[in-house]
């Protein structure tokens, strides 16, 4: 095990993933569809769930470790944590595991996400937990919705940079195609035209229907074991190779317009950390799996990350860059567009699946593959290696 | 509609609003303004603060129309705007609001077509809340 200075580069791998169906509706609860995706994680990995002893997930999961702990059976819990700030917190409940892992503090760890959003209600009609900040500046006026807050970056971002509807249209096109080649995606046989995106009703200008991501009910599970150890388990190991967190000075949260420059978001200060940490560039990623909560995170997101220059995202996107055989094939299982948004977790899992071999939309020889976690709120990253 | 659920740091700019005046924290040592309003000076981290009147004029920013699904009163006036306005004094203080042709005009009133970044405006009063009307040169 590569403890203390050797910090945690390749240093534990994920060796199993799990995960329950993805539907509008499922009749399950939170707490059933969680057991179910962590159980069928450890037995993808092939270790016993007495053996789990550090457990992860989103402060917003509302599955709680002590039924989870008990319901599965799991041994002595040792290492728990949760992580803020909703889809931002996706990558970090790994990140956590590897450090625990890492520092000793524990030796097999389980994250997940369980989540019914398709059949529950929304968040944001819930005006009797109105936060005084920021809401108080917000809510009045009618900036009622994640999208409407996203629409408005999105509306400033064209404006500055030239960018289009029509690359908002790539991305969305892009996670679309891949879903249709994925029979666990809710968009499975559902493809997307440009006239369609183009005709669609709008949810908050810039932001159309199909910028949006689905409300979906389902759950996901991974396990996280130290590199050492994952070489007894089941599956191929597929290695963090490096990881960060990011809540950037002066950040504001999905209202990061009172930032000096509101367009480098967390996405920056993460990719500062997860490269500064890392054996890899940018051109070393051959598969990536960014967060798409809406089309224009994405943008955002490619530019953070140093795939291309800022102000460049949406000219990045043209000539199939995004599809299979472009330069960098995103969101292989669909993403939260259309796949499942299950607040980012099933991007880890299609990471892991691209490294085994195993995607739907495989990247041939995949090897390094980037996920990304909520862009516009304190976010975190994982780079994966095979 | 919502009102503003003002916590203690923001309450003395609900206060100057309900009064018809546009305030802005700033800080009491190094005078740097600060918005959001929050209890301590994030450059020289001093805690002493006050509220300086700033000229409610400034540029838009960015803005949305928003259309339903959303809160059954919002969903009345909708498609509306939101903007984001960046003060004359403060370039990097952007508050959120809505452009109406006059105060106290419906939020859904004024012609989407009619907006764009850049556009000078200044703020109105009506009901405790700023609002923002094109500034006619």
């Amino acid at each position: 095990m590569a403890a203390g200075s050797g910090g945690l580069k390749d240093a534990t791998a994920v060796v199993g993933i799990g995960q329950t169906p993805f539907a509008k509706r499922l009749p399950e609860d939170e707490r059933t569809l969680a057991c179910r995706a962590v159980l069928a994680a450890l037995d993808d990995a092939g270790i016993a769930p007495g053996e789990v002893d550090a457990l992860a997930s989103y402060t917003m999961e509302e599955t709680d470790e002590v039924e989870l702990a008990k319901a599965c059976g799991f041994g002595d819990i040792t290492f728990f944590s949760k992580v803020g700030f909703g889809g931002g917190g996706s990558c970090a409940t790994v990140a956590h595991l590897a450090a625990a892992i890492v520092a000793g503090q524990a030796g097999v760890g389980v994250a997940w996400r369980s989540r019914k959003r398709g059949s529950g209600p929304r968040p944001w009609t819930d005006t009797t937990v109105q936060l005084p900040t920021p809401a108080q500046w917000t809510r009045p006026y009618g900036l009622l919705r994640p999208a409407d807050e996203i629409a408005m970056l999105t509306r400033r971002y064209l404006h500055e940079y030239g960018a289009t509807r029509d690359h908002l249209f790539n991305v969305a096109l892009a996670c679309r195609n891949r879903a249709n080649q994925n029979p666990a995606a809710i968009m499975y046989e559902r493809p997307l035209t440009r006239e369609m995106y183009m005709t669609s009703r709008w949810i908050s200008e810039p932001l159309c229907l199909f910028d949006n991501c689905l409300e979906t009910d389902g759950a996901l599970a991974c396990v996280v074991v130290s590199a050492e150890r994952a070489r007894d388990c089941r599956r191929r190991p597929v290695y963090v190779h490096s990881a960060a967190q990011s809540l950037p000075a002066q950040h504001h949260g999905m209202v990061n317009y009172w930032n000096d420059d509101p367009l480098t978001g967390p996405a920056w200060s993460a990719a500062r950390h997860l490269w500064k940490h890392s054996d890899l560039t940018p051109e070393d990623v051959d598969v990536a799996q960014i967060y798409d909560a809406f089309t224009p995170l994405v943008l955002l997101s490619l530019e953070g990350y140093g795939f291309c220059g800022r102000g460049e995202g949406g000219a990045f996107t043209e000539g199939g860059a995004l599809e299979t055989g472009g330069l960098l094939p995103l969101n292989t299982g669909g993403g939260g567009l259309s796949e499942a948004y299950v607040h980012g977790f099933n991007l880890i899992n299609e990471g892991v699946r691209q490294l085994r071999g195993t995607s739907t939309a495989q990247v041939p020889d995949a090897s390094a593959c980037l996920v990304t976690a909520g862009e516009g709120v304190p976010t975190s990253a994982l780079l994966l290696r095979s | 509609m919502l009102r503003p659920v003002p916590d203690a740091d923001g309450a003395p700019f609900w206060e100057y609003a309900a009064q018809g005046e546009l305030r802005v924290q700033a800080c009491g040592d190094c005078g740097e303004l600060r918005f959001p309003p929050r209890p301590c000076c994030p450059h020289c981290q001093s805690f002493a603060s006050e509220w300086r009147p700033v000229s409610g004029r400034g540029r838009v920013w960015s803005y949305v129309v928003a259309h339903p699904p959303l809160l059954p009163d919002y969903a009345a006036h909708a498609p509306y705007n939101v903007v984001v306005v960046e003060l004359d004094e403060a370039p990097r203080i952007r508050l959120v609001g809505n452009l109406v042709a006059g105060a106290g005009q419906p939020l859904g009133a004024f012609p989407p077509e009619n907006l764009r970044i850049g556009a000078r405006v200044r703020a109105v009063f009506h009901d405790g809340l700023p609002q923002w009307v094109p500034e006619r040169s």
